[in-house]
């Protein structure tokens, strides 16, 4: 049962070979017993999983259920769950229980699914290796001594260690398709508005995007049909219908155009993992596609304007945790200046404050020029070589990340080298563009993620491609035995 | 040495929509607090703004109506502070582009003159909450009901010169506002706040003089008397040899006096950035149009027709139509009896003592437009004096009933019966020949002498000017 994964088990229930609430129970025992070692789980929903379970059941028998009723799924501990307590991976919000639940968990709740638990993620979604969560490091599942890539490393370690069979994620730089390649998972994140925000614990505002983390596009496709649309409560969010993402997953790929951009090749790519993207690309010209190299030229500015913009962003946005209304709160404040300094400098962790230190510097009088106005321009030029190279190709395809997981600890003396495990997934946030990772290989048993990026709301086409690429190789099914 | 004095003033109008500016709170004034305040004015996490339309609209509105550009493409920026009663730590403003751009404000002074004053922009942002430092034992209650609520603030150019000026732009804009429909505009209420920048310098300089801002000004007499001890303070510190700190002030009104803020509290860095949780607002001339086929008559053009249509002179025009009710209630009551002057006294004159005097709004006036049209119509017919109708008026305003009724209650009706009054006048000339006498040689003053007396005798009923016509004619005998 544990193998399976989402569209599975929905035949399974729709066959009655198992119920949801066995389903469930199943899960939720496995999580008590493995996750101790993995941590993938801020908070595990026992009881409101169980009920959700008895509900769907109950759905089901009298003929009320529909497509994924009673699958249960894990939500990263951003979005807000009426009633469960939701975190961020932060001191802050360690016992915050929202009264509303996020739009995302909302569809999912409608559409009869069952939450297992809130999965472990970086402090306010900081981080690219999971170690800056206030609830500990998460450990990836095909080796516990390294980080299952961050900030979604509790979706991903979860889904990957079968303790869920899909799960919710956010991606700001990359933090839903660089776990995915570290854990051997499929990693969607949509175009920018493609799903609702609302309820989504802000980190960068015009740089989030929930997606999915799952052990195939077709589940992936799935999870997008319930998640996607438009959100009247989100201003950001673009009103353009969606479609079923599981239509045209088996699309043939003759003709398509795939473009290789030089920069994703250059120095610093690990040469085992550019192998098993060279070994996947020629699958692709077996499916029928032809690849050619193109070029982004400001590839290279990506990291650094993404520093400067997602983290003035993020200085306001958590500005609102100021232990006044809810949160954490400082012992016997002295006067509101002591009560501000201090619950802030008790309630976030390191990385959370470099951030905030850094946003609030760029914003600043007669600093704000040099870095925020020039970082928007270099937005737009990131986006432009994007437009310019969708003339040519309908794809670009590289690696995720430029080497596999790394060791806990070994990245954490440097913020800017942690930094640079986005090199190539954040462009694709600062153009809006949706990005999926899927798996490529095992280099020394670690997943290698193959990264493809897509024109504004060419979900659908991502996941065809995906998932046409999974029915002719096996990656994705390989598992860390746990 | 003369000075002049310079002042721009910024004020923030609250609009009077039913929700809050990003979120569907209701901006209802006085309920218990916190009530009106939903998890988006709480800051809640994952919470997001969605602009309400109505107040772009009445933004809008308020743009087309001092004739300003109107932006089809505005932005909504945060300005970053730290404060309990703000609760996201940021508010939600407009800074490089304002949904209104530059118009400009006609008023007319004092003297009759008028004087045109630039408006730089008029842009949306949200209301703070409030901090309550009462009965909290020395903790500090935050009440949200307020927070999020739209305000529009309207920025002039430097352009007033006085302190009278000043107020003259501030009651145009009142009025301004409340034609519109857009705002309460209660300053007492605080749905009307001002600012203003106060500098001097000497007559014939063009450049200006270092400006302070003084806060929060809540009536318009307090911003004359702010402007005056404001512009005293700094006069003397130049002619002091001294030198104008460029700070925050705040206005004390209970010892008439402006003091510094600490430089901490205005110090502030408030790192401006376009929000990226809304899109820019983008209009487009057809909505504008759509805007415009909604403006009532403005102050302005009311005034032109009342001078115009009624007759009346431009002080009186100007007195009427400053107030969209007033003007409402002026031309229902013109409306009722059909003479514009008299109805112009009446409503200027004595219903507005007595509102005055009472300090209740012309909405709340214990006479109506109709009833006060009824008492007109019974000067007009001669059923009552000057005098009767003012004591028929009190006993109208003390809830007696309409004219009809408490002039027959109270015996008020003159007495207009021509062969009546004849026979007064004759046995009063009668009884006077002496006067008659004088009369006859040319004293005509000697008229009111006897109009005294047919008064005696009638108890003041007697029609005064029946009577005067009834004694012309015999004295002419």
């Amino acid at each position: 049962m544990f193998e399976l994964g989402i569209a599975d088990l929905a035949r399974g229930l729709e066959a009655g070979d198992f119920s949801s609430e066995e389903l469930t129970s199943a899960y939720l025992a496995r999580i008590k017993e493995k996750d101790s070692v993995l941590n993938s789980y801020i908070t595990c929903c026992e009881e409101p999983a169980l009920q959700q379970a008895k509900a769907a059941d109950a759905a089901r028998a009298s003929g009320k259920a529909t497509g994924l009723s009673g699958v249960p799924i894990a939500h990263k501990d951003i979005f807000c769950t009426d009633g469960i307590r939701t975190t961020c991976g932060s001191r802050m919000l360690e016992t915050f229980i929202a009264p509303y639940n996020a739009t995302v968990v909302e569809k999912f709740n409608q559409a009869g699914m069952v939450t297992l638990g809130k999965t472990n993620m970086d402090e306010f979604a900081m981080g690219s290796s999971n170690e800056t969560s206030y609830f500990g490091a998460v450990h990836n599942p095909w080796d516990l001594e390294r980080v299952p890539g961050g900030s979604s490393g509790g979706s991903a370690a979860a889904v990957a260690a079968h303790l869920a069979p899909g799960a919710t994620a956010t991606d700001t730089g990359g933090s839903i398709r660089q776990p995915a390649a570290f854990c051997g998972l499929t990693g969607l994140k949509p175009t920018y508005g493609r799903v609702s925000r609302w309820g989504m614990i802000a980190f960068a505002s015009s740089l989030d995007q929930a997606g999915t983390m799952t052990r195939n596009a077709e589940d992936s496709a799935l999870m997008l049909n319930i998640m996607a649309g438009h959100d009247a409560k989100d201003s950001t969010s673009i009103d353009i219908a969606t479609e079923d993402y599981t239509a045209n997953l088996d699309k043939p790929l003759d003709g398509l155009r795939i473009g290789i951009p030089k920069e994703h090749f250059a120095e610093g790519l690990k040469p085992e993992v550019e192998q098993k993207i060279r070994e996947a690309l020629t699958e692709f010209e077996k499916l029928g596609a032809t690849i050619r190299e193109i070029s982004l030229p400001n590839n290279g500015l990506s990291v650094p304007a993404y520093y400067v913009i997602a983290p003035a962003e993020a200085s306001a946005n958590l500005s609102r945790y100021d232990g006044v209304r809810y949160g954490y709160r400082c012992d016997d404040p002295k006067d509101l200046e002591d009560m501000y300094k201090r619950s802030r400098s008790e309630g976030f962790g390191a990385e959370v404050k470099r951030r905030i230190m850094v946003g609030t510097y760029a914003l600043s009088a007669g600093y704000y020029d040099a870095y925020y106005i020039k970082a928007q321009k270099i937005r737009r030029l990131i986006k432009n070589d994007f437009d310019k190279a969708f003339q040519e190709v309908d794809l670009i395809m590289g690696p995720t990340s430029p080497h596999t997981a790394f060791k806990i600890g070994a990245q954490n003396n440097d913020p800017v080298t942690m930094y640079l495990e986005d090199i190539y997934t954040i462009a694709v946030n600062l153009a809006g563009l949706p990005g999926i990772s899927i798996p490529a290989g095992l280099v020394e048993n670690l997943p290698v993620g193959l990264h493809i990026v897509g024109k504004s709301f060419a979900e659908a086409q991502l996941l065809n491609v995906a998932h046409k690429f999974q029915q002719q190789t096996d990656w994705h099914t390989h598992t860390p035995g746990i | 040495m003369t000075w002049e004095t310079v002042i721009g003033l910024e004020v923030h109008v609250q609009l009077a929509t039913a929700s809050k500016l990003f979120s569907g709170s209701s901006t209802r004034f006085g309920a218990e607090p916190n009530t009106q305040a939903n998890i988006y004015d709480l800051a809640m996490p994952g919470t997001l703004p969605v602009l309400n339309r109505e107040a772009l609209r009445m933004a809008i509105k308020f743009g087309l109506a001092i004739d300003a550009e109107i932006a089809m493409t505005s932005v909504f920026d945060r300005k970053n502070y730290f404060y309990p009663d703000l609760p996201k730590g940021y508010q939600t403003s407009q800074l490089d582009f304002p949904t209104v751009g530059k118009g400009s404000l006609t008023v007319t002074l004092e003297d009759g003159s008028s004087k045109t004053i630039g408006i730089t922009r008029a842009h949306m942002e949200e209301d703070a909450g409030k901090s309550l430092h009462e009965d909290f034992h020395g903790q500090t209650g935050i009440d949200l009901n307020r927070a999020g609520t739209p305000l529009l603030e309207i920025v002039s150019e430097p352009e007033i010169r006085s302190a009278d000026e000043a107020v003259a732009y501030l009651k145009k804009l009142h009025s301004l506002v409340r034609y519109l429909g857009i705002s309460d505009a209660d300053m007492s209420k605080g749905n009307m706040r001002c600012d203003a920048n106060v500098s001097i310098r000497q007559a014939g300089d063009t450049e200006f003089g270092t400006r302070t801002e003084i806060k929060n000004i809540n009536s318009f007499r307090f911003v004359e008397k702010a402007i005056h001890v404001e512009v005293e303070r700094q006069i003397d510190i130049l002619e002091d040899g001294g030198r104008i700190v460029q700070e925050t002030r705040l206005y004390d009104s209970d010892r008439n006096e402006t003091r510094s803020m600490r430089s901490k509290e205005v110090a502030n860095d408030y790192r401006y950035f376009p929000e990226p949780d809304l899109l820019p607002i983008t209009i487009d001339e057809a909505y504008i149009e759509a805007v415009r086929a909604t403006l009532p008559e403005l102050p302005d053009a009311k005034r032109e027709r009342f001078m115009s249509e009624y007759k009346l002179s431009e002080y009186d025009a100007l007195v009427l139509a400053a107030e969209r009710e007033t003007a409402d209630f002026y031309e229902a009551v013109v409306a009722e009896c059909g003479d514009a002057k008299l109805s112009a006294n009446w409503v200027s004159v004595d219903l507005q003592a007595y509102l005055n005097q009472e300090e209740i709004d012309i909405d709340d006036s214990p006479v109506s437009p109709v009833q006060l049209g009824g008492l007109i119509k019974k000067i007009i017919d001669g059923t009552l004096s000057s005098k009767t109708a003012k004591t028929a008026f009190a006993l109208m305003l003390a809830g007696e009933g309409d004219a009809d009724t408490v002039i027959n209650n109270n015996d008020l009706a003159q007495n207009s019966d021509m062969e009546a009054n004849t026979n007064i006048v004759v046995s009063v000339l009668k009884n006077h020949p002496d006067q008659v006498e004088q009369y006859k040689s040319g004293n005509t003053k000697v008229i009111s002498f006897f109009v005294g007396q047919v008064m005696k005798e009638t108890k003041g009923k007697a029609n005064p000017q029946q009577v005067n016509e009834i004694l012309k004619d015999e004295l002419s005998k």
